[in-house]
This record gives structure tokens, sequence and C-alpha cells, in this order.
């Protein structure tokens, strides 16, 4: 089963990795714009989690306390935001670009000492017998921990806003805050704990690029991921299982991209490096237009600011 | 407990503060970052902002300043019209890397001519380089109302992957023996950008930062288009009853926008950086966010912040040289500096209160 040199059992396998990052920042984002609030600052706090993760990882030399530095790092950087904006009522898409700028310049302060370092290295969930399936042995059960995580997470999320009281709250403050005030649920703090989770997950995305996708410390290491996550969320309309196929979409393409340039495709490689982004403005085009559906579905009170009067 | 009230309309005392309280807060925790990095605090201070003006090689980074404030200026000037209106164009890395592509490669097409024509030429397509470059997000926004802050920013790696493209291959300088990065402009007399007054800094690019200050200042204050963007920015609705149309604004801010970075790309790579090159790109378009942001989207405003600036940017290369800060400490410094900005901006919007007791 080769296609010109790409075996499909393994490109789909790497497709699978090749998304989780986008895929946990994603799904954060989502949950952070379903309370009404809009961080564009998910590149900033990937990177911070890429780094945080990284030196956590290499100090300890445990990659699972790695993924959870990674995450507290950029929940600290996220409550930044969540201070800036829902306490002194800053703009949130300029604090989201403050975050982003902020996030670059300090993690690659930090990372100065961990350039060139191999990371612990993340092991394979063992599956035993099922592991040596084959074709689906490879892309079902031969993964790290946080392939599978992801997904969970995903579902989690799904039938948290879909079937918990939690969930109805949530939308409720980012659809209406006033109303949500009116009936007494805390908008400013489900926000701020709505842009923690956020934060908590593009960590553990941005910890799972410099672990385990990359796996080693770069500046600039993200690479517009934490951007492409926004995309995800619009081109999703707001939709949990929608990220999960968005995100699987993105990570196909950069897996594809990378696929044929090592199989030394005939495309020059400049033009399969940029495709990914080229095909995220192509699908928030497709997205957008046509009667605004996706944006209908946007929650109302996205990137307003709330502040109680009384 | 402390309340915030607010207040019926902007404070005019903080609007002006607000841009040297967050400069002073920044150098507090900027003191505090260099500290936690085992450099003394002060002395790392007086470096970054005292010795490029008043220090001991102060003659030569004077003139430093000018060249990194003009793009920054120029930049942020046509963003702060677009911000105004409400309109996020933080794309204007990738405009600014397409005109210096479009005019440098204008420019090496006519290798090596003499005429006098060929800079204003090349300065011309520089700037539509970069109107070209923002209009994508622009009419992708007005006809299918896709979202223009991601779709300009995507376009930044786009053309970072063109700017690489273009310095090791179509641009490529065919007598470098096969060295990424285009000819000097140093070498090539008709189109280079010349330092008018000679150890000013002074160049085609700052002159027409001060021309940019200078319009958009006229445009904001006398001008039915300034109006309208102050308008759509402050209330949308009454902007629409009053006959703004959406369509033209974005476009105009988008277009004016991307024509000044595109600008300020080729006076750059005519000028102070020479040659079309793989790491061309320094961060300008970034930066010129925050520099917006701190001259408070106001034309002059800009001016002083793009000085302000351009001072982080020469005394953090001196202080890197010279006391080993990495160069890095200075980007989080300037990241530092616009949450600041943010953080302190509620002084003039609102009023905080000493509440006693329950409120009522």
């Amino acid at each position: 089963m080769d296609l010109g040199g790409i075996n499909p059992a393994v490109l789909v396998a790497s497709l699978m990795v090749a998304s989780v990052p986008i895929m946990l920042a994603a799904i954060g984002e989502l949950v952070v714009e379903k309370a009404g609030v809009l961080n564009l600052g998910v590149e900033g706090m990937m990177i911070m989690g890429a780094v945080c993760g990284f030196a956590t990882a290499v100090e300890t030399g445990s990659p699972f306390l790695g993924f959870i530095g990674g995450a507290l790092g950029a929940m600290a950087l996220s409550f930044v935001f969540a201070v800036l904006t829902q306490f002194l009522q800053a703009n949130q898409v300029a604090t989201g670009l403050a975050l982003t700028l902020f996030g670059l310049g300090l993690s690659s302060l930090m990372g100065q000492g961990y350039v060139g370092i191999k990371p612990p290295l993340t092991d394979v969930v063992p599956f035993g017998p099922l592991a040596d399936l084959p074709v689906v042995g490879r892309i079902l059960f031969d993964h790290d921990p946080m392939v599978y995580l992801s997904i969970a997470v995903i579902a989690v999320v799904w039938a948290v806003l879909k079937f918990s009281r939690m969930g109805l709250i949530l939308r409720a403050v980012g659809e209406n805050h006033d109303a949500a005030h009116a009936l007494g649920y805390k908008v400013t703090r489900i926000r701020v704990l709505a842009i923690m989770f956020g934060g908590a997950m593009a960590g553990l995305g941005g910890a799972y690029l410099s672990l385990v996708r990359v796996p080693q410390w770069t500046d600039g290491i993200t690479a517009g991921a934490g951007w492409i996550a926004l995309a995800i969320v619009v081109f999703a309309s707001w939709k949990p299982w929608r990220v999960l196929i968005g995100a699987y979409l993105f990570g196909g393409i950069s897996v594809l991209q990378l696929n044929l340039q090592a199989a030394g495709a005939r495309i020059p490689v400049e033009y399969l490096s940029m495709s990914p982004y080229l095909i995220t403005i192509l699908v928030l085009v497709i997205m957008s237009s046509g009667k605004g559906r996706s944006a209908m579905n946007a929650p109302a009170a996205l990137g307003q600011n709330f502040h109680a009067s009384r | 407990m402390l309340v915030l009230e607010k207040r019926p309309s902007p404070s005019r005392f903080w609007q002006y503060a607000t841009p040297v309280l967050a400069v002073v807060l920044t150098m507090l925790a900027g003191g505090l970052l260099f500290a936690a990095l085992g450099k003394d605090p002060f002395v790392a201070i007086r470096t970054i902002f005292w010795d490029p003006l008043f220090g001991e090689f102060a003659f030569y980074l004077r003139g430093q300043l000018l060249v990194k404030a003009g793009p920054l200026i120029l930049i942020a000037v046509g963003l702060s019209l677009g911000f105004r209106a409400g309109i996020w164009n933080i794309g204007a890395e990738g405009q600014y890397i397409m005109g210096a592509i479009f005019g440098a490669g204008v420019g090496l097409a006519v290798f090596p001519t003499e005429s006098r024509w060929i800079f204003p030429v090349m300065i011309v397509a520089g700037a539509f380089g970069g109107w070209l470059w923002s209009m994508i997000p622009a009419i992708l926004k007005t006809r299918f109302n896709t979202n223009e802050i991601l779709v300009s920013l995507m376009l930044v790696y786009v053309a970072q992957t063109i700017l690489s493209k273009a310095a090791t291959g179509f641009l490529r300088n065919p007598q470098g023996m096969g060295f990424p990065g285009s000819r000097n402009f140093s070498t090539y007399p008709a189109a280079r950008n010349v330092e008018l007054i000679a150890g000013s800094g002074m160049h085609w690019g700052v002159v027409a930062a001060f021309i940019a200050v200078i319009a958009a200042y006229v445009l904001l204050q006398r001008h039915m288009l300034g109006f309208q963007i102050k308008l759509a920015g402050q209330a949308p609705r009454a902007a629409r009853f009053a006959g703004v149309q959406p369509t033209r604004l974005v476009v105009m801010c988008m277009g004016i926008s991307g024509a000044l970075a595109g600008l300020a790309g080729i006076f750059e790579v005519s000028g102070p950086a020479g040659q079309i090159s793989i790491d061309f790109a320094s961060g300008y378009g970034f930066t010129a966010i925050i520099v917006a942001f701190l001259g408070r989207l106001n034309p002059l405003g800009i001016l002083l912040a793009g000085l302000v600036m351009a001072l982080t940017y020469v005394g953090g290369e001196m202080a890197s040289t010279n006391l080993g800060l990495p160069s890095a400490a200075i980007q989080a410094f300037q990241g530092m500096l616009l949450f600041f900005l943010l953080a302190v901006d509620l002084l003039s919007n609102y009023r905080i209160r000493l509440m006693t007791g329950r409120a009522a």
C-alpha cells in the first residue's frame, strides 16, 4: 500500500500526532469564545507552554511533569490576559496581540539554555498485541497518551457544553452577559476560569510541540500554530467535534506537505510550506461566506467587555 | 472595596499621562526582569534609555534612532487609522516584506541603470506591493466577511516564504557566488536610499514618516474620511446612519496601512538593510502595533512613541553588546510595555472609587 513512497497508514498515524497541538489549543479557545471572550493570544500561550514544558521535562526528566509545567506556564500568561480584560477592561483584541508579542519574547529568553537539547522521550501507551494489528494497530493503538487525551478533551467539552448545567451557564455568559449577570451568575469569575482553561489547553498543545512533535526547543517553534487554532474555531462554527475534523484536516495538510517535500515532489518546497496558511485563508473564506452561517453561530457577546455598573 | 466607575467621557489628563506612566512601569518591571537575569537593573535601564541619547557613543547612536524610528512610525501611522475604526490589520509585517520585494524587484530588474527616475519608481512599486498584499484581507473581508485579523496574519507567513524564495531564488545576486541575498543597493547609486544629512540617520524613509504623520493628522482633523474613521470606531451604529460605507472604510484603511508598510519596506531594503536577505524581516510590522498603541492612535503621539520604541531597539543592542543582555529580553520588554499601556488605560476611562460598607 504505497502511494508514491507514502504509506497511508503511517500518514494517518502521523496526521493524528501532527494535529494534537492545534486541536488542544483550538478546543481551549472554543471554550473561551463560548464564554464570550476573544483571546487572540493563543500563539503566545502555546509558545510559553512549549518552553515551560520543555524546561520542566528536561530538568525533571519526566515528560508527564513537562506537560503539567507547560500547562501551568501558559495558564499563568492567560491569567494576565484575564486580569487585563476582565478586571482592567482592556480591549480584548489588543491584549491578545500583546500576549502573543510578549510570549514570543519571553519564551525565546527562557529557552536560551535549552537550544539543542533532546527532551526525555514520551512513551507510547502499551496496548500490547493490539498495536500489532495490520493498519488499524498502527493508526489507533500506537500513540502516546496525549493523542488520546486530546480526543478525550473534545468529548468532555462537547458533553459539558451540551448536557451540563455548567455548560449552559457558560453559554449564557457568552451569549448575553447582562442577562446572565441579572440571573445572578458571576460573569467575570466564569470568564476568568474559561480563559485559564483555554490557557492550560494551549500550553498542553505547545508542550506537545516541543516534547513530541519536533522534539526540541527552537525560537518561534509554534510558527503560527496558535493562529491556525483560532481559525479552526471559526471553521468549526464553535462546535467541539468539528474542531476535531478541522484539526485533522490541518494536521493532514502539514503532514502531507512534509511528506511531499521528503518524497521530492515536483512542486517547489516554498509553495508546499506556505500551503497550510493559504488553506487556512481559503477555509476561512468558505466558512464565513454563504449567508454568514458560521457568523450566526458565533457567541453573541464575543469580544465585548463586561462591566457591572451595580 | 475598590470599585470602578465609568467616566462620562475619557479623562483628558490621563490620556496624556497613561503612556508616560506605562513607560515608567515598564522600566520598573523591566528592571526586575534584568535583575532576574543577573544584570544590574540600573545600569541596564541607563544603557537602554540614557546612553543612546547622552552617552559616550551618542553621536553615532542618535543617528541610529531615526533609522529605527522611521519604519516604525510609517507603519504605525497607517495601522492607527484602521485600529481607530475597528479594522485590525495585524499583517503589516507581511506588507512590509512585500513592499521591499516589489520595490527591490523593480530596481534590480533594470540593474545597472543610471536613470534618476528609478528610485521614485521603486518607491511607487514598494507602496504598490504593500497595498496589494493588504488588499487580500480587505477584499476577503468586504466580499466574504472573512476575519481580517486571521487573514492578514496568515499572509505574514506566506510573505516570509516568498521572501526566502526571493533571497535564494528569483532576486538572488547573480554575482553572489551562490550565496543567498540580492545585489546590495549600496553598490547601485541610482537606486540607493541615501543618508540625506551625514551622521543623522535621516533618509528618505524618515522624511516619508514625517510626511505621513502630518498627512494623517490633517486627515483625522480636517477630512471627511478622518471623521468617518473616528465615527465608525466610537459609534458604529451612528456611523451607519450617517452614511458611512463600511466597505469603503475597510478598503481605505487597509489600503493606506498596507501602502505605508510597503513604503517602509522599500526604504529599508534600499537604505539601512541594503539588500533582500532571508533575515530581512525584523519584526517592525509587529512592533509598530505597540507603537500605535503607545502613541494612543494619534499621529503626533505615534511620532513620539516611535522615537521611544527606537530607543529601546538602539539601547537594547547596546545592552546586548556591552552587558550581554539577550536580545530576546528587549522583545519581552517591548511586549511588557503594551501590557502596561493597556492596563493603565483603565485610568482614562474609569474612576477608581473606594467604597465603604456594602454597595446599595
